[in-house]
């Protein structure tokens, strides 16, 4: 089995105008840097994104709303981007609020075959209206639906040409469960690795869950807020 | 008193509330200074939602690591101990009601103890983030924030008029001017301690909300 592509360009290929997409990362930590700019050169539009932010101007997602191809972003929080609250303001840009924990278990619930499930996230506030309200044991719980999409783009430390899958320190975040809730997953990979290499025991995302792997060239990994302590 | 020290007393006892072997959760501002001043002899754990148990220090420039970050988006380090899980499992914590405290800033209160502090209605909506799942699961919520607005507005309400981040949920609420607690989420907010040079009618003139005295000796 091999699922390894030879470039990003050529693992974003068919993705259509249109499609809805799922993005790794949190914040700028983890995001698939290079198949986000192959999506760009490929210039699909129309695109729905789901990711808990939408990068900063001109790096991560903001580079693909530079170039007005997001029609809609389902994220938990939106607030580093400049050109974002542009098109937010003139309604250019949809916009759907999930909660973080929220977003989170939809695309698990999505990738796990559950179409739906009951938290008691946001229960009486905006996020909640509109939606079914169930109590169970006598607590309230709001209905949400679970995610799915066309495709995921995701990025991870280490992977083999079967598409399995391990995470850096926290660049995890959304990586691997996006993996599991789109028909097509594409990781992009610090290192590819032969299989056997990777222990078994130890491996995030088995390579079920993924469909495309790419060597990604060369990975900037922006810092959105170095802090440094004073020695 | 200025801004700074005012901060500090709040961030100094917030972290009185912390018991030894919690995990615990902290905003980002203010209560995220609640780190640098954990008691002697209280161990604990800190919980960063994008996939952390055990945030250290911030980092040295030398140690400094793009995939090591913390909520707020700021570089930092990992304590032995320490482990590293995805965004689905963090919130499984959060909301399954395995941390003990988290400690959030707030726009306002109410007397029943609803949280608005994510959305002013006519500014840029930037978004809940994992606030609304924070204190939807969390077993205890304590609330740090200045008495009043910048405005003079009393930020401890009757009901709060801006969007909702959760009803009934803060247990806590600390500010420069005092500390409410209530013992369950039945139960009205009691003030049981005065800040240094506060009467209760300072207190009583800066609030809104209906509440019980039962002040505590210091």
């Amino acid at each position: 089995m091999d699922k390894v592509v030879a470039s990003a360009a050529e693992a974003v290929a068919d993705i259509p105008s249109g499609a809805t997409i799922m993005a790794g990362g949190f914040g700028l930590c983890g995001i698939p840097e290079n198949l986000i700019a192959a999506i760009r050169d490929a210039g699909p539009s129309n695109l729905t994104f789901v990711s808990n932010n939408a990068g900063v101007d001109g790096f991560g997602l903001g580079m693909l709303l530079a170039t007005r191809q997001v029609k809609k972003m389902i994220s938990s929080y939106v607030g580093e981007n400049k050109e974002f609250e542009r098109q937010f303001l003139s309604g250019e840009l949809d916009v759907e609020l999930t909660p973080q924990g929220t977003l989170a278990e939809r695309i698990r619930a999505g990738g796990a075959g559950i179409p739906a499930f009951y938290t008691p996230t946001g229960y009486g506030t905006l996020v909640a209206e509109g939606k079914d309200v169930r109590y169970f044991d006598d607590q309230p719980y709001v209905m949400e639906r679970g995610l799915t999409a066309d495709y995921a783009i995701i990025k991870a430390w280490k992977g083999d040409r079967h598409g399995n899958l391990v995470f850096r320190k926290t660049a995890n975040n959304f990586n691997a469960v996006m993996a599991t809730a789109a028909k097509v997953t594409i990781a992009e990979v610090e290192e590819l690795v032969e299989p056997g290499d990777l222990d078994p025991n130890f491996i995030h995302t088995p390579g079920i869950f993924v469909q495309r792997v790419v060597h990604g060239p060369s990975f900037e990994k922006r810092i959105e807020r170095r802090t440094v302590r004073e020695d | 008193m200025s801004r700074e020290e005012n901060r500090l007393r709040i961030v100094r006892r917030a972290a009185r509330e912390l018991q030894d072997g919690f995990y615990v959760n902290l905003g980002i501002g203010i209560p995220t200074m609640v780190a640098n001043h954990v008691p002697d002899g209280i161990d604990i754990v800190l919980q960063s939602e994008n996939g952390l148990l055990g945030i250290g220090p911030f980092p040295s420039e030398a140690e400094v690591d793009a995939d090591l970050i913390n909520a707020g988006k700021q570089t930092v380090t990992i304590q032995d101990g320490g482990s590293f899980f995805g965004s689905h499992d963090s919130f499984a914590m959060i909301r399954g009601g395995h941390i003990n405290l988290a400690i959030l800033g707030a726009m306002q209160v109410s007397a029943t103890g609803d949280l608005a502090n994510w959305m002013i209605p006519g500014k840029m909506v930037k978004g809940m983030g994992g606030a609304m799942d924070l204190v939807a699961g969390v077993k205890k919520i304590i609330v740090v924030m200045d008495h009043t607005s910048k405005h003079g507005d009393p930020k401890f309400l009757p009901e709060c008029s801006l969007p909702l981040t959760g009803t009934n949920v803060v247990d806590m609420i600390i500010t420069n001017l005092g500390v409410f607690r209530r013992a369950d989420h039945d139960s009205p907010f009691q003030l049981i301690e005065l800040a240094p040079g506060v009467s209760e009618e300072d207190i009583a003139n800066s609030t809104t909300a209906k509440y019980e005295v039962a002040l505590e000796k210091a």
